[in-house]
């Protein structure tokens, strides 16, 4: 396999908060190939929109991002001064963001803001960075793309500012592109088309894509790799086959079974659910973070967490198969 | 209990239900009326769990607010146990409806402690002295599965799914008929979304509940709902049994809807709802069949007349295609 675009080794982020230091993302390691799709799924508060704002350079001053290697092709993102890291952001690598309303200035056009990026690290003109915007209005599935450019956010309909916010991301051919939970606040209906465009551009332009979600359906679809994050920690990464078809880590099976599946779930029947709550990341952390909620947790997990598995399907558990042996293996 | 059999009365029933607004479009453009609700028919038995889906903008907020009596219909009539409810008539109303709302994080007032919020219903109606007020709020405490010490606590100290229950609570403090779920878990992460589903779905087993389940989540309102309604620009265009519905939908519309749901299954891609045109504007509804423009199916017929709701099974669907009345009758 050729040389990955995105390398991250032992990733970690420490918050200074009142009562000492919260580890938010701890010993994260993943790369990503040209054309690849890697989705990172966990629940609110385990560090994934963080882990995307470090790869970007957009962490507050006060936090602390430390990695033994973070490579964007072959350019050290862990040694990249604000200069190198501004001209990387909008051009090489860009991010699209969840709320389309809030992350569009209400002040200005559409086609002002689509050409920012392009005049910025292009040497271009207004009237190609303008055709530019509407190449790629068009290529998002906007219609009447001209006429578009001088209208104000307020004007459009979520879906269609969410289309905006693709173009915007694109306007200088990334190689790299975040998109942090990019259809939450939208229809089905509409995230089915969005997802669907994403994806198709990624093949087409060989792009990278980070997915940032909660969606496990989004996920199953869209991903070619999962990584499952639970507090601050990769708990189990692989295939999206291998995590669907054969979760190993008790959280993501927790997870799949917290979710109704049409066809498999029967009607009405309680869901599971996984007890009690993520623990506190201040301070000392030791052993599995997942042990306080896990059924399957022994002494030993108070110890350290060895990675079970091959590179295509790893997770970290005390348990050989993810579950206690004396148990019948969980569904 | 007999959830799935239709009692005699229905516990709630809208007869010919509109709402229409009058809106401005622009600074100096004349007012025009929005149908945001276009005579909308519903029965809902006792026990039953009647989920409306449809996209952004279709209605389903309205619907519930006529319900709620926040706003009032603009003809048309509510009946609660055969009995006419002056929709303006909050008091009355609140007694039989409730609402959950979306978001637990804005819905309930950051000043006022867990009882005070959970007791509000009672003091607003005049029931029982303190005493009996605390005593029915520990007790309700108890019914949604909060510990009694939350009672003096405040909703910045609470979780997201912590504050979900006292909003449930906050409900069904008044032991009402009626409870109107908007979106109830959809700020919630997957886990905690589990754990309200089966608590609703408890709770309705148990005080024989009627929910109207608004959702976006079609996989949650399969899982909870006994009957669906589909909603497309104001009006309820197929009207089903939960299984008929997602196993054998007839509207092309619902159809699309299902299609565009994506199940946790690896492998399958992303699908293509051919919806193709975004959703029509509610001030310029297109002539005939609303949904005509977006629709595989439609002809010059659709374009030209409207149709009418048709009975089909033990629900309704509203297309040309189930009418055997029209030339677009398909047998």
């Amino acid at each position: 396999m050729s040389e990955p675009l995105l390398c991250v080794r032992n990733l970690n982020i420490d918050i200074p908060v009142g009562g000492g230091t919260l580890h938010a993302v701890r010993g994260i390691d993943f790369e990503l190939q040209r054309g690849e799709v890697l989705s990172i799924v966990g629940e609110s508060g385990s560090g994934k929109s963080l882990t995307s704002l470090a790869l970007m350079g957009l962490l507050g001053k006060r936090i602390d991002r430390r990695a033994d290697r973070m490579d964007f092709d072959g350019i050290d993102l862990t040694r990249a001064g604000k200069r190198q890291m501004r001209a990387l952001r909008g051009d090489r690598m860009s991010m699209i963001f969840q709320e389309p309303m809030t992350s569009l200035n209400p002040a200005y056009t559409i086609g002002d803001q689509l050409a920012e990026a392009l005049l910025l690290h292009r040497n271009v003109s207004r009237q190609q960075a303008r055709d530019r915007a509407v190449e790629l209005l068009e290529k998002v599935g906007i219609t009447a793309a001209a006429s578009r450019l001088g209208q104000y956010p307020h004007q459009l309909s979520g879906g269609l500012r969410q289309r905006v916010m693709i173009a915007m991301a694109l306007m200088c051919g990334p190689e790299l592109i975040i998109a942090d939970e990019p259809t939450t606040a939208l229809d089905v209906t509409i995230q089915a088309q969005i997802l669907r465009l994403l994806v198709d551009l990624v093949r087409e332009m060989d792009m990278a894509m980070i997915l940032i979600t909660h969606d496990l359906g989004v996920v199953a679809r869209v991903a070619d790799k999962v990584a499952v994050m639970y507090a601050g920690e990769l708990v189990e990464t692989g295939s999206a086959g291998a995590i669907f078809n054969a979760p190993s880590h008790p959280y993501t099976r927790g997870l799949l079974r917290c979710i109704p599946l049409p066809g498999r779930t029967a009607r009405g029947a309680p869901l599971g659910t996984i007890p009690g709550i993520v623990p506190s990341l201040v301070g000392e952390i030791g052993g599995c973070v997942f042990r306080t909620r896990c059924d399957h947790a022994v002494a030993a997990c108070h110890g350290a967490i060895p990675h079970r598995g091959e590179a295509d399907h790893m997770f970290r558990c005390v348990h050989p198969h993810g579950h206690r042996e004396d148990e019948e293996t969980p569904a | 209990m007999n959830a799935m059999s239709k009692p005699d009365t229905p516990v709630l029933e809208l007869r010919g239900v509109s709402k229409v607004y009058s809106v401005k479009q622009g600074l100096m453009g004349a007012r025009k009326p929005l149908r945001a609700v276009n005579d909308v028919n519903l029965t809902l038995g006792r026990s039953e769990v009647l989920g409306l889906v449809g996209e952004s903008g279709c209605g389903k907020s309205t619907l519930a607010k006529i319900l709620l009596g926040l706003e009032a219909p603009t003809s048309g009539e509510v009946l609660v146990d055969g009995e006419a409810i002056g929709s303006h008539d909050r008091l009355k109303l609140a007694r039989r409806i409730q609402p959950i709302f979306q978001d637990p994080y804005s819905s309930l007032n950051p000043r006022k402690s867990i009882a005070e919020i959970i007791s509000l219903p009672l003091r607003v109606h005049g029931i029982g002295d303190h005493a009996s007020q605390t005593k029915a709020v520990r007790e309700i405490l108890d019914v949604v599965g909060l510990p009694a010490r939350v009672m003096n606590t405040y909703p910045s100290q609470m979780s997201g799914g912590q504050r979900q229950r006292v909003a449930i609570a906050r409900a069904l403090i008044m032991k009402p008929e009626i409870v109107i779920c908007d979106e109830p878990t959809s700020a919630l992460d997957v886990s905690v979304q589990s754990q309200i589903l089966n608590l609703l779905g408890e709770l309705r087993r148990e005080f024989g509940l009627t929910y109207l389940f608004i959702s976006h989540n079609l996989a949650v309102v399969e899982h909870l709902a006994t009957r669906v309604a589909v909603m497309y620009l104001g009006r309820i265009v197929e009207e089903a049994e939960t299984g008929a519905l997602f196993d054998a939908s007839r509207h092309p519309y619902s159809r699309a809807l299902l299609d565009s749901v994506l199940t946790p299954e690896p492998g399958l891609g992303v699908p293509d709802t051919h919806l193709g045109a975004a959703y029509p504007n509610p001030i310029n509804p297109p002539p005939g069949c609303a949904f005509h423009p977006r629709c595989a199916s439609a002809t010059a017929f659709c374009a030209a007349r409207a149709p009418r709701p048709v009975a089909s099974g033990d629900g309704l669907v509203e297309c040309h295609l189930y009418d055997p009345e029209t030339e677009m009758f398909q047998r």
